[in-house]
């Protein structure tokens, strides 16, 4: 009953709540002192971030982990890397577009030799990476491994992403959410705007994500009877 | 494992030396990429222009690449998998000698390369000589870091042109760290800190390969 119910409801509730962040984020939400409209990027450009860097890429890592670790090694878990490395790339690429609309009026240039924005950049070659890898080789089990192991490898750009503004002088703001002590930067509808975009796409990744899953399994399955019906057509050819 | 990677290194390092690939093939391309680069920047720049670091490490990072792929056709070649496989050699052991061996390719191919730029780059002499341990301690990384990616991308056995869409994003890091420390040995600045980076992704890749490598060379 939950899995039929989360099965129908993910897609109409994502979609409900990338409308209302919309609404409040372009019609609502008053405008920025400084930045003005600018700053309405906010309610949609660290929600993409969040999911590319970490809830995709984070996904991606873990199952590759649980693949490697025998104990949970299956192809469920290679595939939910798989998947998760795909959303992953997608919303890099969302990430650095919406961070380069926000940085030509705020910087003045569309891209800067910047250590966050160098970093993502090179996540997204990682994942380019990853998934010409696992193009490239047709057995399944070594495909799986040396996929997932590239995961893990990858994944260690991520806290240097995070960090990044903190180390080194960066043209990119701090932390968009939280000051240093951990209060609350925005306050206000902008807060609840930000938190609502948050979920939106918390939601929308988890519902591309089952969406590209269910794909990849009818493909493996597509694979497998196209593969046994080769062999079954072979084997006639042999008995005549 | 010490053991190992000593027997495998020595057996690289010997084909290397009877082959010769890295003296008439990768180091003519090295100095003639040093040479090409101070071209594209024009006589007047490439002298001038404070990129020898970068060009340097740019160099190398085509040359590792030659050499990564270079030293993975030595191993996925039948009879050398065949001996690894009958012989049970520990895979961290492997890593390590097949590291070992790419790093004094590397290390000797960037001798020569810095000579390179101290002639053709105008690079001062005095602080290439004092970015000489930075460089070790990266071109070391860039070998731990090439084994480990030439592994994943199969070498011999998958499409060369995997390894680079693997590797320069892994490679892009130690690039900006040799090139920092350089500069800084040249110019002044914080030489140490650019250093440690080198040296902690040195450390790093050569966990990871040791924790990592069997799991891609098994069969």
């Amino acid at each position: 009953m939950m899995k039929l119910l989360s099965q129908r409801l993910l897609g109409p509730v994502t979609l409900i709540l990338l409308a209302l962040t919309f609404w409040l984020g372009l019609w609502v939400t008053p405008p920025d002192k400084v930045q003005g409209n600018l700053a309405r990027l906010l309610y949609v450009h660290p929600a993409i971030a969040w999911v590319a860097l970490y809830l995709s890429f984070g996904t991606a890592t873990i199952a590759s982990a649980l693949y490697l670790w025998k104990r949970s090694r299956s192809p469920v878990m290679d595939r939910v890397a798989h998947c998760a490395m795909e959303v992953s790339l997608v919303f890099i690429i969302l990430t650095l577009i919406t961070g380069s609309i926000w940085g030509r009026p705020a910087w003045g240039v569309w891209w800067a030799w910047d250590a966050r924005l160098t970093s993502t950049a090179v996540l997204g070659v990682f994942a380019v990476g990853y998934l010409a890898l696992r193009r490239a080789n047709d057995d399944f089990e070594l495909r799986a491994r040396r996929s997932a192991v590239l995961a893990i490898l990858a994944a260690i750009n991520v806290p240097i992403i995070h960090f990044s503004v903190q180390w080194w002088k960066t043209l990119h703001q701090g932390a968009s959410v939280f000051t240093e002590s951990g209060n609350f930067k925005v306050h206000g509808i902008m807060l609840t705007t930000l938190f609502i975009s948050l979920a939106a796409f918390t939601l929308l990744f988890f519902w591309l994500l089952r969406a590209r899953y269910r794909v990849q399994v009818l493909r493996d399955e597509r694979e497998r009877v196209s593969l046994d019906e080769a062999l079954t057509q072979r084997r006639r050819e042999g008995v005549h | 494992m010490i053991r190992t990677a000593l027997l495998v290194a020595a057996k690289d390092l010997r084909i290397e030396r009877r082959s010769r690939v890295l003296l008439w093939q990768v180091l003519p391309f090295g100095v003639m990429a040093l040479v090409l680069s101070g071209l594209a920047l024009g006589p007047t720049r490439a002298g001038h222009s404070g990129a020898g670091p970068g060009l340097f490490y740019l160099v190398m990072l085509l040359v590792a690449l030659l050499m990564i792929n270079r030293s993975r056709v030595i191993e996925s070649s039948p009879g050398t998998q065949a001996s690894v496989a009958t012989l049970g050699l520990d895979p961290a052991g492997v890593f390590l000698g097949k590291a070992l061996a790419l790093a004094v390719e590397l290390w000797l191919t960037g001798l020569v390369l810095l000579g390179g730029s101290v002639l053709v780059l105008h690079t001062a002499p005095a602080g290439t000589v004092s970015a000489l341990p930075s460089v070790v301690v990266t071109l070391g990384a860039l070998a731990a870091a090439g084994t480990l990616y030439g592994a994943l991308s199969g070498g011999g056995q998958g499409p060369a042109t995997l390894l680079p869409v693997l590797s320069l994003p892994a490679f892009a890091p130690l690039l900006i760290a040799g090139e920092r420390s350089f500069s800084a040995a040249l110019h002044g600045g914080a030489l140490w800190r650019w250093w440690l980076i080198s040296l902690v992704a040195l450390v790093a890749y050569l966990g990871i390969g040791i924790l990592l490598y069997g799991v891609l060379e098994e069969s």
